[in-house]
């Protein structure tokens, strides 16, 4: 067969899982084409559109907003929906906003156990963890366990608040801003807002990190 | 359904690994399954929620061992299979062996950018009476084992709440394939000890969206 063929030396098994998928999704999105389903050009533009204007810049302009801006905060605390789309960030899966605020009492996770709804208005597409059975699973069961995974160790005082995305509301989380950041612009705080962050798995960056 | 999707609770999958910028895609069929999936929403012919239901009905071992965007084709395939958008055989080889069926549209380069900002995903629906629960109020979620789709996990049934917010007139997922029968929507706030027991910290909560028909007042 050609595949084990000399001109494909470096064809190892472990490849095959993956040449498959390949295969069968050029055939399937021939197909789709040809039955005028879909259009190749807007498959490119939706995935580069993902890759480049939607993302979790979005969500970081959205948290350093709040940190700069009280009466936007309190908005975004009433209404996330309305404040977050006041920003431009309309776009699917974002079209019913809740935002929920890390403090030194609390802190928010967000999860969608059932599949793997995620604020892409805001944070773009999910990562592979956050789709993965291993978070899926046990971050309800065993949030504090979790965090560990991320490197984060909570006293037993802080609360955690695990936020399961089971209809279509989707959940940002605004981390706690950082120390020493007052007078800090909105384009500076935002270079501090990781998408973890924003998920409850990480903080915002301290100074110390971006120096 | 109790599936292998509804993975709240399951043990034993290891700790959560963070690769940092891993990208979005680890191959570069994956993109086009997530574009094409989300192209093919123009053509009208499912709502997000049959979607789900067809990823979720993939069987628990291959749920369980398919890569992310091996669900979605395996999902989407499933859909247009039902629907007589292909046939097996066209799948197979990708050729053309049918006429396409009559579809909403179809999503263009042009229009991509305002066709993601539509918001035509919104959920909500005109409003029809008062929602019978009030933030505060205590509830317990139905015991139930649905065939189809619900959007109650397993880990919350059966579990005493407390309505924490009021969300809207939405869309109710359970009934989906048999009209939107829309209704109200709350955040429900439970203990971790309620969910899981009296071991847990007693200051950790989890919260899920669910529906009227999903709890009664407990």
């Amino acid at each position: 067969m050609s595949e084990h063929s000399h001109d494909h030396p470096h064809d190892h098994g472990d490849h095959s899982h993956l040449s498959e998928m390949d295969a069968r999704v050029r055939a399937l999105e021939s197909l789709l084409v040809e039955k005028g389903y879909i259009e190749s050009a807007a498959v490119d533009e939706i995935v580069q559109t993902y890759e480049t204007k939607i993302g979790p810049q979005n969500g970081a302009h959205v948290v350093a907003r709040a940190w700069s801006d009280p009466a936007f905060s309190k908005w975004l605390m009433e209404d996330a929906t309305a404040a977050i789309h006041s920003l431009g960030y309309t776009s699917r899966q974002g079209e019913h906003m809740i935002a929920v605020v890390n403090s030194d009492d609390t802190h928010h996770l967000v999860v969608c156990t059932l599949c793997s709804c995620y604020p892409w208005s805001v944070l773009g597409l999910p990562p592979s963890w956050y789709k993965s059975p291993p978070y899926r699973s046990r971050v309800v069961i065993n949030p504090r366990g979790v965090l560990e995974d991320f490197g984060i160790s909570l006293p037993e005082t802080v609360a955690v608040e695990v936020h399961d995305s089971t209809a279509e509301t989707r959940y940002i989380v605004i981390p706690q801003r950082p120390d020493g950041t007052d007078g800090m612009s909105e384009d500076e705080l935002a270079k501090l807002v990781t998408r973890n962050s924003m998920i409850g798995t990480g903080f915002a960056k301290s100074l110390k990190e971006t120096t | 359904m109790n599936g292998g999707a509804d993975l709240g609770g399951m043990q034993g999958f290891g700790p959560v690994v963070d690769v940092p910028d891993e990208g979005n895609y680890h191959a570069e069929w994956e993109s086009r399954v997530m574009g094409m999936v989300v192209a093919l929403g123009a053509c009208g012919q499912w709502n997000i929620d049959l979607s789900r239901h067809a990823r979720e009905s993939i069987p628990p071992a291959d749920y369980l061992s398919f890569p992310y965007y091996k669900i979605w084709t395996e999902g989407v395939q499933k859909l247009m299979l039902e629907r007589g958008m292909v046939t097996a055989e066209e799948l197979s080889d990708g050729k053309l062996r049918t006429p396409a069926i009559k579809v909403r549209g179809r999503l263009e380069a042009k229009n991509v950018w305002d066709g993601l900002h539509s918001l035509s995903g919104a959920a909500t629906r005109p409003e029809e009476g008062k929602p019978a629960f009030q933030i505060g109020d205590k509830i317990r979620t139905i015991k139930s084992h649905p065939e189809g789709h619900t959007r109650l996990p397993r880990y919350a049934r059966n579990c005493e709440g407390v309505v924490t917010q009021i969300l809207g007139f939405h869309v109710f997922p359970d009934s989906s394939g048999n009209g939107e029968n829309p209704h109200w929507l709350y955040q429900v706030r439970f203990t971790a000890q309620e969910l899981w027991g009296p071991d847990k910290n007693p200051r950790d909560t989890v919260t899920l969206d669910l529906w009227e028909p999903h709890f009664e007042k407990a």
